[in-house]
């Protein structure tokens, strides 16, 4: 049985398919047989982060019509072997997903997939609530900002009464806080909140901190997701997400200033 | 998929009796306007609490003092106003054909049409529910967040071991005990009890009410703010202590 993971928020932008993409890739690299599903139907782009765009014949909607087995939509990693990514489709409105569809689909991949990362849509509509339906597990992508974390937070209740197992009354999805775009500087001058404020409101268990980076733009734009760039500090800190989902213990980096400079010391807080 | 009828087929149902609990909505007035005028004060407490409630109607008491009350526009009443009326007990042969009509089954256990003793109904039938006149309040305990957009109501106390979010909403007829910080709505003696009281270990509550006595967030003195506090009324005002 394959274990399912959403990645949802909420709010839009704030690294969901980034996420999806590079913990995919880390669970996929440590030898786990993963697949990625685009849920966001309509507005694709998880094929372009990981660089198999020109390579999509079916998709999700297809399998959930019939229109293709699942065999034929998914797209197998050229990096890496244990990795398949089912892409939306570009064409179609969100209403093309069925609960019942995407359970089959889900059933189906799990009979061969050890791990299943959803990439949610924003919002808190269809899309959003089929990524998450059918979950055991969700990381929470949240930016240090306000509105994300409230977002965050609204979703946390609804992945509490809205998800398969709260209707069927098993044990809760498991949830797991992502601390996206940290940048522990603009959180000492007060233009962000820091890790604590966020914990604070959200009393989430913290599984990684991502620090804003131009290795993810770069990883993007080359189709490349981000945890293979092993020298970057996005893709150490992913990398550090995918083992300490696995249940290493890893200490959290990141949160502190990288570059103390003497300006930078006569102003430590702590 | 097609279904196998050699083999003998699982049960897939099953009728079992339940005991439910449903809220009794008793008359003492026939007078409808009265009626409504007090339903919408009640509704205004409480409105996501009555919304989509399943209610029974009890007549019994009007129909002992010969009142005569038009069911059918009653239970029109109660569904604009977002109940859903699931029976009716205490009627007379007329209304219980009215509330049939429009597809509310009645109890018979009480009728006035049949005036038999009610505890000879008992005796006879154990198994008929029958109200019990003092109910036990029943306290609600949450050890989990409360979500923003999450809403919990409770009968009795209410007791959460866990933040109450900004934007969650968190109601009871009794008291109401938050062991982290309070940042959502509040609402303790929503059925008007002005001796239930609100303590939190930490205070910043969009709106802090005691039986319909409220005050936002603007409104806190802001020595409260963040603070240990429990909230009481006196003399219609709101007392917001440290502890
Ligand atoms: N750690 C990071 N550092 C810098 N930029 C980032 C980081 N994470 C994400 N981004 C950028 O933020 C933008 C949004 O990221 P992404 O598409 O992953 O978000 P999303 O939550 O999937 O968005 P949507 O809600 O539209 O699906 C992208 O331009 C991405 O490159
Ligand atoms: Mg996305």
């Amino acid at each position: 049985m394959a274990r399912i993971i959403v990645v949802t928020s909420g709010k839009g932008g704030v690294g969901k398919t980034t996420t999806s993409a590079a913990i995919a890739m880390g669970l996929a690299k440590k030898g786990h047989k993963t697949a990625v599903i685009d849920f966001d139907v309509g507005l694709r782009n998880l094929d372009l982060i990981m660089g198999c765009e020109r390579r999509v014949v079916y998709d999700f909607v297809n399998v959930i019509n019939e229109e293709a087995t699942l065999n034929q939509a998914l797209i197998k990693d050229k990096r890496c072997n244990q990795l398949y990514i089912l892409p939306a489709s570009q064409t179609r409105d969100k209403d093309a997903l069925t609960k019942e569809g995407v359970g089959k689909v889900l059933e189906e991949l799990s009979k061969d997939f050890k791990y299943i990362v959803c990439d949610s849509p924003a919002g808190i509509e269809r899309g959003a609530n089929l990524a998450m339906y059918f979950a055991d597990d969700a990381f929470v992508v949240t930016n240090p900002e306000v509105a994300s974390v409230r977002d965050s937070d609204r979703m946390l209740g609804i992945l509490s009464s809205k998800s398969r197992r709260a209707e069927q009354g098993d044990e809760p999805i498991k949830e797991y806080l992502l601390l996206t775009r940290y940048s522990p500087a603009r959180v000492k001058v007060g233009e962000m909140l820091s890790v604590d404020d966020v914990q604070d409101i959200l009393s989430l268990h913290l599984l990684g901190v991502i620090p804003e980076s131009q290795s993810v733009l770069n990883a993007s734009n080359s189709g490349v997701p981000v945890i293979l760039d092993e020298q970057s500090d996005a893709g150490q800190a992913y990398s550090d997400v995918v083992a300490r989902y696995l249940g290493e213990e890893r200490p959290h980096r990141f949160i502190e200033e990288e570059k103390k400079g003497l300006f930078g010391k006569l102003f430590r807080s702590k | 998929m097609s279904i196998d009828t050699r083999e003998p087929a699982k049960p897939v149902l099953e009728f079992k009796n339940a005991t439910l609990n449903v809220p009794v909505l008793i008359l003492h007035s026939a007078n409808l306007a009265q009626i409504e005028h007090q339903l919408l004060e009640k509704i205004s407490q409480a409105p996501d609490f009555f919304k989509h409630s399943p209610i029974v109607l009890d007549l019994h008491d009007i129909n002992s003092h010969d009142l005569s009350l038009d069911v059918q526009t009653l239970i029109e009443l109660l569904r604009t106003n977002h109940f859903l009326p699931v029976g009716i007990r205490g009627g007379n042969d007329e209304q219980n054909q009215q509330a049939l009509t429009l597809g509310i089954p009645y109890h018979s256990s009480q009728a006035v049409t049949h005036p038999v003793s009610e505890k000879k109904v008992e005796t006879l039938k154990p198994s008929v529910t029958i109200e019990q006149p003092a109910e036990p309040v029943e306290n609600k305990f949450i050890n989990t967040p409360v979500r923003s957009g999450q809403r919990i109501y409770s009968r009795g106390d209410l007791i959460i071991a866990a933040t109450v979010s900004a934007g969650a909403e968190i109601m009871a007829e009794g008291n109401i005990h938050v062991y982290g910080a309070l940042r959502g709505r509040a609402l303790a003696g929503v059925q008007g009890n002005p001796n239930s009281r609100i303590f939190c270990s930490r205070l910043e509550a969009e709106l802090i009410s005691i039986a319909g006595n409220y005050k936002i967030n603007d409104e806190i003195d802001s020595d409260n703010l963040n603070k240990p506090v429990q909230i009481f009324l006196q003399e219609h005002a709101l007392i917001i202590e440290s502890i």
